[in-house]
């Protein structure tokens, strides 16, 4: 039997795996990633968009800082989120840019003077400053106040992952490609490492390690119309369920995507309506401003994908062979824009729909997109329940994000928690009493377990289908358990998934070649996504309110006298139902009590505790004006942060308002510090 | 609980996607080298196209209903990742963004030529690509690496930001170097993937090497002077990358550091 030993094992080679594994490298630490595929073939490769940062370099982000980030990005949770959390992030999200600026990311930079740009359908002319020139430039997004989102044209994930690749082979990061997580290794108390298997032998070895940490992404492949990889089953989020110890979070809180191309369900960018793109219906019609007045078409993507779904209920879609869809317009942006800030979509257009989208419109309907739900765990990146498991980026409910993660903010999450959980791993493995004592005897059991069950489905007389088991429950996830749920199709799902659980138990194989053996990985992915389906049709059908992307037709308020709280998921061998647990959200903590998002839905059930907690914030921003001390007295979060990556951002209106007039600068004999 | 429930139809409305009437045929090139009593051997698949059809969906319905062991790779499926280059007709190219429809109703599908076979159209491009990226150094070598994150960043020219992303587009596909002649003699070779990936490093202000660093890598017949310009890494490249261009303007760099 062959086992590796490690300081840090690292499960999944995508931007949250890489940026973490380089911190831990960084403090001394040894670090081995283990990826499905390349790195640079990871799913953080589709981020198109732009990544969330407050930099407020562009002069429609003039005027943006921490705080109006923090706040987007709650209301945007639907106050789902740890707001200490989001704290962390937001302050980490400046120079998270600002490293990977350093790193060879080759963001789109500012261009000074006059520039024409779409704003609300029309076109404007906006004035850059000349002392932001060069620096990152950012742009709209949805659910943002300001001009956010720092973008490479829109191939974001794809430089970035390229960047943070990179710098994994220059710090001679063993990546260990093509292997597969699939158990972890645990007492009940402390996780040891993974059983691991080859994707190309199809052997089985241990990899035992001080800190094990899930970064593996989403689990969009639960559904059938899906934004995501084809590798974004969700096996990370498994392997820690399975442990019994470990809890998954919210996973009833599923993102959709408003704009996946019809029907493929391939994504284009947000940044189409970020950079002026409409939505329009079967009639030509710009629909959204009817809905939602305030922030049409960059409403959150819970509410914009909502609306379009409703739009289409009503009979406006656009009727097409494959069924209704939405018209995506981007063609009021121009050659220029498209060919050049949306190359991809204008590639994606080209190949898969053999639309210019220049010239014509673009057939989208909303597709399933993003897991806020993940791996729980405290604000240090580890399983407040399974010491020495963390996790990071979208396996992980850290929780940034709530009910509803905003654009541009899913990238940012991946290396703003692998910097801040790289350094906590490090504090973790420095640590003498957290050396690893586990004996090589328990590491044979767990092997020999999986091996047993492998053999089994190998070898075993069951004549199911993994490949049938797998499409059906796509298709009951896509159906019940989507944008609009009730408690009807709820009960349908989770009752139709059970017995496919069940049927799971007997996947025979038709295929028995030696090596990879697709079908196998089939049939034992199967068998893990049947828990997590049943996590998120079950979690969905218990929480009978509306919050963020979680809409149910017969509870359409969000309530927070009742459902102000976290459901914690955990799975006891031989059950065929996970078994749920709340963890409630302080109001009387909270920097931003609860109110409306701004957008969406005005009528909600407050908890009885928000206006107490309002009138202490109102009274507590009164007596302070200076916006660092009301934080500090509102909530504080800075210990939560790792040392050096605790301190304010500069911005570019520091920098203005710090230049002295040009007669008082010799006077002083003011030096500026140039780059 | 107040307002009555409208029935919403599921977003999967589109059940399967119609038929186009027409049958094609997979040629498909089978060998897994795991298997003893595997040879390599020529399979035709026939199925039903669909509309929008690409070789992603046909492949993956193959496997589901007619040939369970069948191996490739596909990630993103929507031509961004890089994992599914493949020979198709003769020719390298990404088989996600393949509609069938414009290479069928025949389509012979091989495994990339070069790249270590895992089993049918499934290679080993992640391990010649870290073994090249190691050779080549390819990862900026900051001539700052410990910035003052707190601090504004260091300005670059948008203009010259929008250059190096140009060459940041590659996706490590490997298409190029299934497609050289070079590479057929000399497996060492870089490969265009690993000179352009040179050349946006040489482009980028924020690296501190210098051309006679890069003359160290690069600067042989298994770097730019292994190239004989027979310019199908620039016809097949899927994301349409200068490469020839860029070889071409490397090799003129490199020659000045060798004659100096």
């Amino acid at each position: 039997m062959k086992i590796v030993y490690t300081d840090v094992l690292v499960i999944g080679g995508g931007l949250a795996g890489l940026r973490l594994g380089i911190g831990a490298k960084r403090r001394g630490h040894d670090v081995i990633i283990l990826s499905l595929v390349p790195p640079k073939r990871s799913h953080s490769a589709a981020a198109q968009g732009g990544m969330q940062a407050s930099l407020a370099n562009v002069i429609k982000g003039q005027g943006d800082n921490e705080d109006v980030h923090f706040e987007d990005t709650v209301r945007g949770s639907d106050w789902g989120a740890d707001q200490e959390v989001v704290r962390m992030f937001v302050n980490t999200a400046p120079k998270a840019v600002r490293e990977l600026a350093a790193w060879g990311v080759p963001w789109s930079r500012v261009r000074q003077g006059d520039r024409q740009v779409v704003i609300n359908g029309k076109q404007v002319t906006i004035t850059e400053r000349a002392e932001a020139h060069g620096l990152v430039a950012q742009r709209d997004f949805g659910g943002t106040k300001k001009w956010r989102t720092c973008y490479v044209s829109d191939g974001t994930g794809h430089a970035m992952l390229q960047t943070m690749s990179d710098q994994a082979i220059g710090a001679s990061i063993p990546v260990h490609e093509r292997m597969e997580a699939i158990a972890l290794i645990h007492d009940g108390a402390r996780c040891y490492g993974a059983i691991v298997r080859n994707l190309v032998t199809g052997e089985l070895s241990a990899y035992v390690a001080k800190a094990t940490a899930i970064t593996t992404g989403g689990a969009g492949r639960l559904y059938r119309v899906t934004t995501n990889a084809v590798i974004c089953d969700g096996i990370g989020h498994a392997i820690a369920l399975e442990t019994g110890v470990a809890a998954l979070g919210n996973m009833e809180a599923v993102q959709f995507h408003p704009t996946g191309i019809f029907p493929a369900g391939i994504l284009v960018t947000e940044g189409c309506r970020g950079d002026g793109g409409l939505l329009k219906d079967g009639d030509g019609h710009r629909f959204m401003p009817d809905y939602e007045p305030e922030k049409k078409e960059l409403a959150s993507r819970d509410v914009v994908s909502r609306r379009m779904e409703e739009h289409i209920a009503k009979g406006k879609g656009v009727k097409s062979r494959f069924g209704d869809h939405i018209w995506l317009d981007i063609t009021l942006l121009g050659e220029k824009h498209i060919k050049h800030n949306l190359r991809e979509v204008y590639e994606i257009c080209h190949y898969f729909l053999g639309v210019d989208p220049v010239k014509d419109m673009i057939p989208v309907r909303p597709a399933q997109h993003y897991t806020m739900g993940g791996v729980r765990t405290n604000p240090t990146g580890e399983s407040p329940t399974l010491k020495g498991l963390f996790a990071a980026g979208e396996a992980a409910c850290w929780d940034m994000h709530g009910f509803n993660r905003l654009g541009g903010n899913s990238v940012a999450e991946t290396v703003v928690a692998g910097m801040i959980v790289g350094e906590y791993i490090a504090d973790f493995c420095d640590k003498i009493e957290n050396d690893v004592d586990i004996p090589t005897r328990v590491v044979h059991d767990f092997l020999r377990r999986e091996q047993l069950a492998l053999d089994g489905l190998s070898n075993g007389t069951g004549n199911a289908d993994a490949s049938e088991i797998k499409a059906r429950m796509q298709e009951i996830m896509t159906d019940k358990v989507g944008i609009f749920r009730t408690g009807k199709d709820l009960e349908q799902a989770v009752d139709q998934l059970q017995k496919l659980f069940v049927r799971s138990r007997g996947i025979g194989l038709r295929s028995h070649t030696p090596g990879v053996n697709p079908e196998l990985v089939t049939a034992y992915r199967t068998q893990k996504m049947l828990k997590l389906a049943l996590c998120v049709a079950h979690g969905a059908l218990t929480r009978t309110e509306s919050r963020g992307a979680h809409y149910r037709q017969d509870y359409p308020r969000r309530n927070d006298a009742e459902w102000l709280k976290r459901t914690l998921a955990t799975w006891k061998s031989d059950a065929s139902l996970p078994t749920l647990s709340y963890e409630a959200l302080d109001v009387r903590r909270m920097e931003l009590p609860p109110g409306w998002r701004g957008y969406g839905a005005k009528d909600y059930v407050d908890h009885p505790d928000t206006a107490a907690r309002q009138a202490e914030v109102d009274a507590t921003k009164a007596r302070s004006t200076e916006r660092f001390d009301r934080q500090r007295a509102l909530m504080p979060y800075e210990q939560l942060l790792p040392e050096r990556l605790r301190g304010r951002n500069e911005r570019v209106d520091d920098r203005i308002a710090a230049t002295p007039p040009p007669e008082a600068e010799e006077a002083q004999g003011f030096v500026w510090e140039t780059e | 609980m107040d307002a009555p429930i409208q029935k919403i139809e599921p977003m999967s409305a589109a059940r399967t996607s119609p038929t186009t009437g027409q049958t094609i045929r997979l040629h498909i090139l089978r060998y897994n080298p795991a298997d003893p009593g595997s040879r390599p051997h020529m399979q035709t698949f026939e199925l039903e196209q669909t509309e929008g059809m690409t070789l992603f969906i046909a492949l993956s319905e193959i496997r589901e209903k007619q040939d369970p062991s069948l191996q490739f790779d596909f990630v993103c499926r929507a031509g961004i990742c890089g994992s599914c280059a493949m020979v198709v007709n003769g020719r390298p190219a990404l088989a996600c963004r393949t509609l069938t429809k414009n290479v069928g109703p025949d389509i012979t599908l091989a495994p990339l030529p070069f790249f270590e076979l895992i089993g049918d159209l499934s290679v080993d491009t992640g391990k010649w690509m870290r073994g090249m990226s190691e050779r080549v150094r390819g990862w900026l070598h900051m001539k700052n690496p410990s910035p003052d994150l707190s601090r504004i960043e260091e300005a670059m020219d948008p203009d010259l930001a929008d250059k190096i992303y140009e060459l940041d587009r590659c996706i490590e596909c490997g298409c190029c170097v299934a497609a050289c002649g070079t590479a057929r003699m000399r497996e060492d070779f870089v490969g265009a993937v690993g000179l352009n990936r040179v050349a946006r490093f040489r482009l980028d202000p924020r690296d501190a090497r210098t051309d006679a660093d890069f003359y160290e890598v690069i600067g042989d017949d298994d770097g730019v002077f292994g190239c004989m310009s027979l310019l199908a890494c620039h016809d097949v490249c899927p994301k349409n990358l200068p490469l020839a261009t860029q070889i071409a303007f490397m090799r003129r760099k490199m020659v000045r550091i060798g004659f100096s």
